[in-house]
């Protein structure tokens, strides 16, 4: 705390604890500076401002002269049913991302704790997702949905062209976030397996609990904190997900996989209007906290 | 392996069953890729797609570096994440080593900070952000670019950081200080060799960051003479021409490249345990 003061350097005889703390706290600041430049400049600073524009009528043009509007955008932005159901859209793919990423990994995480053949190869593929560019993800399935060139059609001998449909497009994209995020989710939850005491499950079996009532009454709830962690930081990147969805769909077909960020970012630089896609950001980011917060609260509602 | 024993025979098969399922799950997109990399465009213009390529071909992959608007996208991209990592590095190694050395409240307010901004969605930093470039003049410009990259990619570099910082024990620092060495070089000269290998994974980490970034390149890059490798690849899908999808693989695989590297060494430096032997030594 006392680090944060700063205070001009002390005369030369008041000595010990004082001297020695205001040494520091330049030291500190000394140190902290560099970093603190761009992130105050280009991070902070931005979003300060970002919050502020959400209340002007600001347009993405040299040429316009900005006035407060209030609460106007958001009037707006209640009213407009492309907003509703880009925001449904959006939900439905954060939720059901997130879930089917969580339930693939966990299972993936006990397999891989399990003495199994193939493990090897598992691990190494549960990794590469990772470290693809998210553009060159999007490219690829693209690929593996070509209505021509693809595999998929092929396989399931269909002829659809599953990226442009009305219905499957959706679909389509959320098992492509599903692949994407996998790895991740795989790896945090099979660090935490790896970290639940081995004594646990010799007490369980001495008590005759099944391989279920193990899982259900150890490995669950021994987990917990680490699945908290993970699903919420999952959904938040779910719900701010743009890159992979505009390369693979760019919204469409008629906004079916348009994504708040897509839209934001449809509104702010096609249309220009900065404003009202500040204020659709900033009500994103609203949302986000209160789901987040509600979460978090009944988690540790219930662990207590 | 007394666990594996204890296992009855279904609940084995259900496992290897499910094992599978993953695998397949996980490969088949990226075979694909391979696969379409490899063929040659009429084998690509088949309606009856094969899994294997008759005549497997490396010619996507030259004619990619044919492609001029490839070549010089990736060198763009190249300098960009260069810069960007190194910056980053100098920029939050000073920062980190404060973070990790002193306890204070601005600490607390950096790894909040950390947090925070994950949450907020970009598009609510983007806007202003695209303005105030616009009105320095960076955009449509590299610098512009490295800018970017260097404020996103530093909340976790300093995190990263900081952990290497604090896994070098004080009591090194402070012997160095009673052999009548000054802070300066006992930083520079026992805390800097140990530090080596956590600031080598930190840079990796913020070149790959960059090389990969999408999002801020779209805004910030709106000149086709100006982008870097992600944005062009996406412009090189364009209007849908089969015959063009074997370069588009060849260079989607080929951008991939620092990303596999990068991690093939992650994993080598987590096995080997490099820095735990340093400090135990």
């Amino acid at each position: 705390m006392t680090a944060t003061v700063t205070r001009p350097a002390p005369p030369r005889r008041s000595r010990g604890r004082r001297r020695r703390i205001s040494r520091q706290t330049r030291e500190l600041w000394l140190l902290m500076l560099p970093a603190m430049v761009p992130v105050l400049l280009f991070s902070v600073g931005p979003l300060l401002y970002g919050v502020g524009l959400a209340f002007t009528d600001a347009r993405n043009t040299r040429n316009h002269e900005t006035s407060f509007v209030g609460l106007e955008n958001f009037a707006e932005l209640l009213s407009a049913e492309d907003f509703w159901s880009s925001f449904k859209i959006g939900a439905i793919w954060a939720v059901s991302v997130t879930v089917l990423q969580f339930l693939a990994a966990l299972g993936l995480a006990l397999l891989l704790n399990e003495r199994l053949w193939f493990r090897g190869l598992a691990r190494v593929l549960a990794v590469v997702p990772w470290a693809m560019p998210p553009v060159v993800i999007g490219l690829m399935w693209k690929l593996v949905y070509h209505p021509d060139a693809g595999i998929l059609n092929d396989l399931l001998g269909t002829d659809i062209n599953w990226l442009a449909d009305f219905s499957l497009a959706l679909p389509a994209i959320i098992v492509v976030g599903v692949w994407t995020g996998m790895p991740q989710t795989t790896v945090v939850l099979l660090a935490g397996l790896q970290g639940i005491g081995k004594e646990l499950y010799e007490a369980g079996e001495v008590d005759g609990a099944g391989r279920w009532r193990r899982f259900w009454n150890i490995t669950l709830p021994q987990l917990r904190p680490v699945i908290v962690a993970i699903t919420s930081l999952d959904f938040v990147w779910n719900i701010n997900q743009f890159g992979l969805v505009y390369v693979l769909t760019q919204g469409g077909p008629g906004g079916q996989t348009r994504l708040p960020m897509l839209f934001a970012y449809e509104e702010a630089f096609r249309y220009r209007m900065a404003g009202y896609a500040s204020m659709l950001g900033l009500t994103m980011a609203i949302v986000v906290l209160a789901v987040l917060g509600l979460y978090l609260w009944r988690q540790m509602r219930e662990t207590k | 392996m007394r666990r594996a024993d204890s296992s009855p025979v279904g609940i084995r098969v259900l496992q290897y069953v499910a094992l599978a399922a993953f695998i397949v799950f996980l490969a088949f997109p990226l075979l694909w890729l391979l696969s379409t990399a490899l063929k040659t465009p009429r084998e690509l213009a088949l309606t009856d797609p094969t899994w294997i390529p008759d005549n497997p071909t490396l010619a996507n992959f030259s004619d990619a570096f044919g492609e001029q608007d490839l070549v010089g996208a990736a060198a763009r991209s190249l300098v960009v994440a260069l810069f960007s990592s190194v910056i980053t590095v100098l920029v939050s190694l000073p920062a980190a080593y404060a973070m990790a050395r002193y306890r204070s409240l601005v600490n607390r307010v950096a790894i909040g900070w950390v947090l925070v901004s994950q949450v907020f969605p970009f598009i609510l930093i983007i806007i202003p952000l695209f303005m105030i470039l616009r009105d320095i003049g960076l955009i449509n410009t590299l610098p512009g670019l490295v800018a970017v990259h260097v404020t996103f990619t530093l909340p976790f570099a300093l995190w990263m950081l900081q952990g290497y910082v604090r896994a070098v024990p004080r009591e090194l620092e402070e012997a160095a200080a009673v052999d009548g060495a000054t802070r300066l070089r006992s930083i520079a000269s026992v805390v800097a060799p140990l530090l080596m290998p956590g600031v080598v994974a930190t840079l990796l980490f913020a070149f790959i960051s960059s090389w990969n970034e999408f999002m801020f390149a779209l805004v910030i890059l709106q000149d086709p003479g100006v982008m870097t490798l992600p944005l062009t690849l996406v412009r090189f899908t364009g209007p849908e021409g089969v015959a063009r999808l074997g370069p588009l693989a060849a260079a989607s695989l080929m951008a991939t490249i620092p990303s596999l590297i990068f991690f093939a060494i992650i994993q080598r430096r987590l096995k080997s345990g490099l820095m735990a032997g340093a400090v135990k030594g």
